[in-house]
């Protein structure tokens, strides 16, 4: 059985900065025993350990397995109780960007910490005494309307293969499980016992698919949403140029990832840190062209689900009625209006455009000549980090919660294939088989406790 | 109606619950008394010949640690006892015992009436008395008044009961007792939500009919076992009966599809909730169609009848069909039926209105206990009666209930799952439900447990003084062991060989090599030369201690996260309605259950882990404002 509740003082991990402000991002742990987990990831002159409390050390980051430095820090150690949450505090001051950052909270992640909920050490803070009572609201607040958000969040963002591809691995697992208890529990039945033999063999497949869907995420390929960005436009605007043109620049990651649904093609691309998935709209590249194809309709449909809007509009013809209908439907959502073509003469009044969009919103490229282009990149990540793009934390959060859980999985699964391999009863097999089932249900959102004792009575035919 | 007596405790029923509550309240001091329907059924068993079995061995272990009478009544009783699941580890280890059905009764008849500050009484209750919700005594059919402080419900399944086979319905109780048809109906007038459920048992048949040739014996084991910590193998060895296997076929199935149609269960004459695990054989095959065959357990119903139980076939199929279908089974081919199989349908509470103490939540001094709560099977519903009866008593002296967490048993795990989720079919305990099964051994329920047995007054001294002196001396081996080097010598490599282990290049300690899937404490021993004398559950103490120190390690760190939030209380009175921040669901869900603590409320479906984040912060907020 599953314990909903997280634990009052496990060590709770996160950055602490907000995403992309300037070039330090730190990661921040809060917890007994939080400054040992550091030592086991950090290079330097003296143990973390045996530091003083509030000082600062310079040393790296090793990722344990790879023995690669993955970035040159600086790591505060705060003992407990002087320090914001009254608990052990490491701070790693990472250098390398943000998406460094990222990794070294996978690092701690995998290393035992957990990934800290909204307000978690605020909320700590209070709990322990520390934090003034005026703002016990705030932190309720913060919590109810962030927890479940996120969660959810992390759970919608997986789509199509993707989830379907871990919902049959814990179902795998599942089974697994529900044959070896059937056995436990019923002891005298004629329940095929499984060998050693099959849960090695499916074990180790397990194991297969695991690694695959890591490699993956690994090369940055999955469990990564990012932004769900669509270009809208009527026909001859420019938007496969533009898509072109981001693909081009080798910002793309991937084209074929499991996952993603096959009836569009998604293109993710990475600005700067920022992982961004354009939904290629029935493919722009193909036929060079959409609206016809996906009309207007259709694209309201890409529009509405959409995090990001990049709508091209030709500057050298002046606004027309289909324009004007695309407009007013994305109106109110996050928008760049891009006036391609500016190279040419002027007909299209900007005024006009001022009826639905801000100022900030418009901006003048050439994809011919490759102009404008830094000015979207810049009002891309404002609007990103700024947080006016709802979904972006949590498309963040999401993707570390997946990572580090599938890490989690595998690492549980490793471990059975030691029981297995080593003779242990088959109790104790069970018990790596609930951790990988539990973690795998982390990334799906399925987790309850009748689950397994369910299956055991669809699967087997038992009792008196 | 006439005042009969005043006495402290009234327990209703006599089954397994309500001898565990009567004996755990009378032995601690409070005048008690015992009403049956009948006294002949006192710890009857009306379905299977046995007691314990995986997870449930764990029950009447715990039971017994602490100081209750179910696994010293087996002990007593037992014509066949085995240890399942040996091939497993030690966790999932399962004792359970054939019983000769009708000396457990009157053994724990005769242990009720020989217990001083107990009475038993054969008598009907109808009606629980209260007074602003507090109760005050029990009425007999008879017209007697009972006044008492506290009464522990244990009613099993005989509260407005019927069974059936085919459109034969007779409203009664198990094996045609009475029923009690008129408590249902006080309770549902003091606002008590009750549920219906439905469960059954197989036909019993006369030995010299059944031919033994066409069936598999089952032996017991020559090396006993016995569940009271308080016996020694030596002192309840005895000649075992055999139970034998035999196999339903095509035949068997034909003649239930053909009959389908006369089952209540399939004409809608039932309407309870069945449990998944207890199917009739009617139900596995309709669900399991392509199971060429089910096997059944013919087991004997005591040494001095020829009844025989045939396990693994219940039905509420009509009695010709019963007799059809029973006949088509190898052995079974001239069986002469001495009682037919039937389901039972009964009232039972939604176990939700209690406390983890078992008291009802809006009554004060009414506790519940046993399969009226809705669990299933002799040995939960004894836990429960235990407790029950424990708190009945701590109750009446103002002391705070025993409660068992999830980590202390098996009970914990059982009350904490019937009182915090509710069940919507008769729960039956499973070794998968316990999360620390690997510390809720059952060779370890007296070291858990003993010790609250003792500090309620249910241990003795002489018991306690023995479990710390068997502490001790494991302490104190597995110390020696862990220091014990072994060298790599011709001895030792031979050992080595002898079990198919990889030989050792340089001394290593004893306790690495017990780690060793392959090897143990025992077939070491010719090399451990200094080894002391220990009895035999101390050495097993040791082996498993060792062996899996690792896997208990990491256990008993989850524990520790998880006692923390078990031991953040919750105040009875709270108005959940009234949290700020606590989503809707989560204010209604923990205002009908009303945790005892934060832990207890993270289990309730419906809360989530942000509502246990507001919970906390609601909870230290108060604390400073006071």
């Amino acid at each position: 059985m599953a314990i909903k509740a997280n634990g009052l003082d496990d060590i709770i991990a996160a950055i602490s900065t907000p995403l992309g402000s300037g070039g330090i991002g730190i990661v921040r742990m809060s917890g007994a025993g939080c400054i040992a987990l550091a030592d086991t990831l950090f290079q330097g002159k003296k143990k973390l350990t045996e530091k003083a409390t509030h000082t600062l050390s310079y040393g790296k980051i090793i990722d344990g397995k790879n023995a690669e430095v993955i970035d040159e820090v600086l790591v505060s150690v705060m003992k407990a109780p002087n320090t914001y949450t009254q608990e052990d505090i490491v701070e790693i001051n990472c250098h390398g960007g943000f998406l460094v950052t990222q990794r070294v909270l996978q690092t701690v992640l995998l290393a035992g910490a957990r990934l800290a909920e909204p307000g978690e050490f605020t909320k700590r803070g209070f709990l322990n005494g520390r934090i003034d009572l005026t703002q016990a609201e705030a932190i309720i607040d913060l919590i109810q309307s962030k927890t479940e958000l996120s969660r959810q969040a992390a759970v919608n963002q997986l789509e199509g293969r993707l989830k379907t591809e871990v919902r049959e691995m814990r179902n795998d697992i599942i089974d697994m499980i529900a044959s070896i208890e059937a056995v436990i529990d019923y002891p005298e039945h004629d329940v095929e016992e499984e060998t050693y033999d099959t849960m090695e063999k499916g074990t180790k497949k397990l194991l297969q698919r695991m690694e695959k869907l890591l490699s993956g995420a690994d090369r940055g390929k999955i469990l990564r949403e990012g932004l769900q960005t669509v270009i809208v436009g009527k026909p001859n605007v420019g938007k496969s140029s533009l898509l072109n043109w981001f693909l081009e620049e080798e910002r793309a990651i991937v084209t074929d990832i499991p996952g993603t649904t096959r009836d569009t093609v998604e293109e993710y691309i990475n600005i700067d840190g920022i992982p961004i998935k354009i939904v290629d709209t029935a493919g722009i590249r193909e036929t060079g062209d959409v609206v016809e194809k996906m009309g207007v309709e259709k694209s309201k449909t890409y529009a509405e689900q959409a995090d990001l809007i990049l709508m091209m509009l030709d500057a050298s013809r002046p606004l027309e009625q289909e324009d004007k209908e695309i407009l007013s439907f994305i109106q109110g959502k996050h928008t760049i209006v891009l006036l391609n073509k500016t190279d040419l003469e002027q007909k299209l009044a900007i005024s006009e455009l001022e009826q639905y969009l801000s100022k900030e919103q418009i901006l003048s490229v050439s994809v011919k000549h490759n102009t404008g282009f830094d000015a979207l990149i810049d009002a891309i990540k404002t609007m990103f980090f700024s947080g006016q793009t709802t979904t972006a934390d949590d498309a963040l959060l999401g993707n570390t919660r997946h990572k580090t859980a599938l890490f989690q999985a595998k690492e549980a699964m490793e471990r059975c294939l030691v029981t297995i391999q080593t003779r242990m009863p088959e109790d104790f097999i069970s018990m790596d088989l609930q951790d990988a089932s539990h973690a795998l249900g982390e990334i799906t959102g399925d987790v309850t406790d009748e689950e397994i004792i369910d299956r055991i009575f669809t699967k087997f035919c038992l009792g008196k | 109606m006439y005042e009969a007596q005043t006495i402290d405790i009234a327990v209703i029923g006599g089954g397994h619950a309500g001898c565990e509550a009567a004996l755990a309240a009378a032995r601690m001091g409070k005048n008690t008394v015992l009403f049956a329907i009948t006294l002949d059924s006192i710890a009857m068993m009306p379905c299977n010949p046995s007691i314990g079995g995986s997870s449930k061995g764990h029950l009447v272990r715990e039971i017994d640690a602490l100081g209750g009478q179910m696994g010293k009544n087996i002990d007593k009783t037992y014509i066949q006892t085995k240890m399942l699941n040996t091939g497993k580890g030690p966790a999932v280890y399962s004792l359970r015992a054939q019983a000769d059905k009708n000396k457990y009764h009157q053994e724990m008849k005769h242990t009720l009436e020989q217990t001083e500050n107990l009475q038993i009484v054969q008598a009907e209750i109808v009606e629980i008395l209260t007074e602003n919700n507090v109760v005050t005594g029990v009425v007999t059919a008879g017209g007697a008044i009972y006044r008492c402080k506290a009464v522990v419900l244990c009613m099993g399944t005989y509260m407005k009961s019927r069974c059936l086979n085919g459109n034969n319905v007779v409203e009664s109780g198990p094996n045609n007792l009475m029923p009690a048809t008129k408590l249902s109906q006080s309770l549902k007038d003091m606002g008590i939500r009750l549920f219906r459920f439905k469960t059954g048992t197989p036909a019993r048949m006369n030995k010299r009919s059944l031919d033994f040739d066409k069936m598999e014996p089952q032996y017991g084991d020559s090396d006993i076992v016995p569940f009271s910590f308080t016996n020694q193998s030596n002192d309840i060895a005895r000649e075992q009966v055999l139970c034998w296997l035999t196999y339903t076929n095509e035949k068997t199935h034909q003649v239930i599809q053909d009959n389908l149609h006369r089952s209540p269960l399939f004409s809608g004459l039932i309407e309870g909730t069945g449990p998944r695990y207890c199917p009739s054989i009617e139900d596995k095959v309709v669900r399991f169609a392509d199971k060429e065959r089910h096997q059944l357990f013919i087991e004997p119903e005591g040494e001095n009848t020829e009844e025989m139980y045939i396990q693994g076939m219940s039905s509420s199929l009509p009695e010709d069909v019963q007799i059809a279908m029973y006949r088509t089974i190898p052995g079974l081919e001239h069986c002469q039926i001495t009682r037919f199989a039937y389901a039972i349908e009964y009232d039972c509470i939604d176990a939700t209105q209690l406390k983890l103490s078992l008291e009802f939540k809006d009554f004060a001094g009414l506790f519940s206990a046993g399969q009226f709560n809705g669990s299933s099977g002799y040995e939960e519903a004894a836990a429960q009666g235990l407790i029950g009866g424990i708190n009945a008593v701590r109750y009446l002296e103002n002391k705070e209930p025993i409660i068992l967490q999830r980590s202390d048993g098996y009970i914990g795990v059982l009350i904490d799952d019937l009182i915090s989720k509710g069940t919507q079919e008769p729960y039956r305990m499973m070794t998968s439900r316990a999360e620390f099964r690997l510390l809720l051994r059952q060779d370890n329920a007296d070291q858990r447990l003993t010790p609250i047995g003792y500090e309620i007054g249910l241990i003795d001294e002489s018991r306690y003084q023995a479990l710390l002196e068997k502490q001790r001396l494991t302490e104190q081996e597995i110390n020696r062991v862990k220091k014990r080097s072994i060298a790599p010598n011709a001895k030792t490599l031979e050992v080595l060989a002898l079990h198919n282990s990889t030989p050792i290049q340089s001394g290593v300690k004893l306790s690495d090599l017990i780690k060793r899937p392959e090897l143990d404490y025992e077939k070491l021993a010719c090399l451990d030369e200094e080894r002391p004398q220990l009895p035999t559950d101390v050495k097993e103490q040791v082996n498993i201690q060792i062996k899996y120190e690792g896997y208990i390690g990491q256990q008993m760190k989850q524990v520790e996260q998880f006692q923390k939030l078990e031991n953040r209380m919750l105040p009875d009175d709270m108005d959940y309605e009234t949290i700020q921040g606590l989503r809707l669901e989560a204010r209604q869900k923990l205002n009908a259950i009303r945790p005892r603590s934060i832990g207890h409320a993270s289990r309730i479906t419906g809360v989530s882990p942000a509502d246990i984040s507001v919970l906390l912060i609601y909870m230290e907020q108060q604390k400073r404002q006071m």
